[in-house]
């Protein structure tokens, strides 16, 4: 596959202050690459310097391998690429002006102006809203149109700046089915930034993962969930347990690591030495009663129940085995379990599923 | 009491009369004021977009400087024209002073800075990434300063209705640069000022209710265009 848009160098600065700084970075035709990091990290900097609405202080900014960022006639390449925003940002008109605002700077007639824009209205679901003021929308509708403003003009590239940020999970769920399917029929090339670690997994194929201005891991999302490269990562994703150990023991491919006075049991085929950082994901931490132990797990241990905080259809248990330890399990699960604060029960994982962080 | 009662009744027989003089007066009046706003408009109105829009080194003094002409008292502004246009001034040549001409000059300087100052106002109370959005959609520079225009055109009507009440009223400038010559260059408020001077009360009474039904008249019309497009101002969702 063919680089479709990439940066070189790129840093950019306010007021002297470095708030973006990424080397280097490639997106494939077709590809969804989504840019997860917390708030205030430079995820939308980045977009607007990607999509030419910012200039950077210093980098490029390639497009299918021609250097965009330093053109001086930017809006023929501008009108490649589209972004849709955290909030719809619809013009005080009806929904099918607001939808056919781009094909009419690009000048097209009315014809197709008409037939494009009733397309992607039928698509969205929203032809009933046509006529209807951009101000009577819900705030669902109002970005199923800022969407189908954008997707109406047949872009090369789609920057998604948080769309779905301020919407309630059932709608945000049916417009990310829509967006998906009408990405992956069109083969777009999307680029998306977003805080939430569902909507990464729902429509990456790639995920960079960045924090201070610094892309601090790329790659798929298996990738990047199950073998984050640092703490600062594991933390953003959701490796619920990390501990600190130090290597006691290495033997075919299977690793003593002692924590807090306990020895946990990894595979994992390099050699690492010393003190090693260990990530566990909460839905790789088994619970049961002490009449049930029989498992292939290679950790086992008694563990007591210090908190309990539900997370809606699932429970967050945080133990103490001699080290913390966070399980994630089902409501139904706890119910049988009878998990309750004080309990003491028996916690089991894989050595599979601990990871070495470093 | 009587006075003003008076003043009334001579109004109402002025205005049924249709009196000649105080039509030519009324009317010229309006030619100059809506003149003067017609300009202020076409000048303030890119100023108050290039004042939102763009960043240069001394923007801030700039912008205190409009807000400052926002509040420009009349006569100054009147004495300001009055040296320009002087026979021995740097526009004298021009033979404006003493002329509709120059009333309108001296009311441009004072309603451009309104407008430019509420234009800029106008733009500014906007969500700054629409502009980021119209030019994301493809939108040239131009375009997009039409689409932010668009957006904020109610309260861009605010500023001329705001230039237009402060010309249609203000004395002091039309006054000096008019001369408020009989027939030529007296307007509504030159002549309310003239009338009440020689202890024509009930005329100038007439000619404040004229004046204030003029301005009232304008604004009406104004409001009603503004006031069509509240409901799509308040950007509530539902």
């Amino acid at each position: 596959m063919d680089s479709h848009l990439a940066v070189k160098n790129l840093i950019q600065k306010y007021n002297e202050k470095e708030i973006l700084n990424v080397s280097d970075l490639e997106v494939k035709k077709g590809e969804t690459l989504v840019i997860l990091g917390p708030n205030g990290a430079g995820k939308s900097t980045f977009l607007r310097i990607l999509s030419l609405l910012e200039k950077p202080t210093h980098g490029e900014v390639f497009l299918s391998g021609k250097p965009i960022s330093s053109l001086s006639d930017k809006l023929s390449v501008r009108r490649k690429m589209v972004m849709v925003f955290q909030e719809p940002l619809l013009f005080n008109t009806t929904v099918f002006k607001n939808v056919s605002f781009g094909l009419k700077v690009r000048h097209y007639n009315k014809a197709i102006v008409k037939a494009r824009v009733e397309n992607i209205l039928n698509k969205l679901e929203i032809a009933h809203l046509a006529g209807t003021s951009a101000s009577k929308l819900s705030g669902g509708e109002a970005q199923r149109v800022s969407l189908a403003r954008a997707l109406v003009l047949e872009p090369e590239l789609l920057f998604l700046d948080e769309p779905f940020a301020f919407l309630d999970i059932p709608t945000k769920e049916a417009l990310m089915e829509d967006l998906t399917k009408i990405i992956k029929e069109r083969k777009l090339t999307v680029i998306c930034v977003t805080h939430s670690r569902d909507e990464a997994l729902a429509m990456a194929d790639k995920i960079a993962i960045m924090d201070g201005g610094k892309i601090l891991q790329i790659g798929s999302p298996e990738e990047v969930f199950n073998f984050p490269v640092s703490e600062s990562v594991a933390n953003f994703v959701g490796m619920e347990t990390i501990l600190e150990g130090e290597i006691v023991e290495v033997q075919n491919g299977l690793l003593k690591i002692k924590t807090h006075g306990q020895e946990i049991e990894v595979a994992n085929d390099s050699k690492p030495e010393g003190k090693v950082l260990l990530g566990i994901r909460g839905e790789n931490v088994v619970l049961a009663s002490f009449n049930k132990v029989a498992t292939s797990a290679r950790n086992k241990y008694k563990a007591t129940i210090v908190e309990i905080i539900s997370l809606g259809s699932t429970l967050k248990i945080y133990l103490d085995c001699g080290f913390p330890l966070i399980s994630l399990v089902t409501k139904r699960s706890a119910e049988e379990l009878e998990l309750e604060v004080g309990k003491t029960i028996v916690a089991n994982f894989k050595a599979t599923a601990v990871h070495v962080i470093r | 009491m009587s006075l003003i009662w008076e003043g009334i009744k001579e109004a109402v027989k002025l205005l049924l009369s249709g009196d000649q003089e105080v039509l030519q007066i009324a009317l010229l009046s309006i030619k100059v004021s809506a003149c003067a706003v017609f300009i202020s408009m076409l000048l303030g109105v890119p100023l108050g977009i290039f004042l939102a829009l763009t960043d240069f080194f001394g923007k801030r003094v700039f912008i205190a400087l409009v807000n400052t002409g926002m509040g420009l008292p009349p006569v100054v502004a009147g004495l300001f024209i009055s040296l320009l246009l002087w026979r021995n001034a740097p526009l004298g040549f021009l033979n404006l002073l003493y002329t509709p001409s120059a009333m309108v000059i001296a009311q441009v300087l004072i309603a451009a800075p309104i407008v430019a100052g509420l234009t800029l106002a106008a733009i500014q109370q906007l969500n700054p990434k629409l502009r980021l959005q119209a030019l994301s959609l493809g939108a040239s520079r131009w375009q997009t300063i039409i689409a932010l225009l668009k957006e904020a055109q109610l309260p861009t009507l605010a500023a001329a209705m705001a230039g237009f009440g402060g010309v249609i009223s203000e004395v002091g400038a039309v006054m000096m640069v008019g001369g408020n010559i009989r027939g030529e260059t007296r307007v509504l408020t030159t002549a309310i000022v003239t009338e009440t001077r020689i202890g024509h009360f009930n005329i100038a009474i007439a000619l404040s209710v004229i004046l204030l039904a003029l301005t009232f008249g304008i604004n009406l019309v104004l409001t009603h265009i503004q006031q069509k497009g509240v409901n799509l101002w308040t950007r509530t969702w539902r």
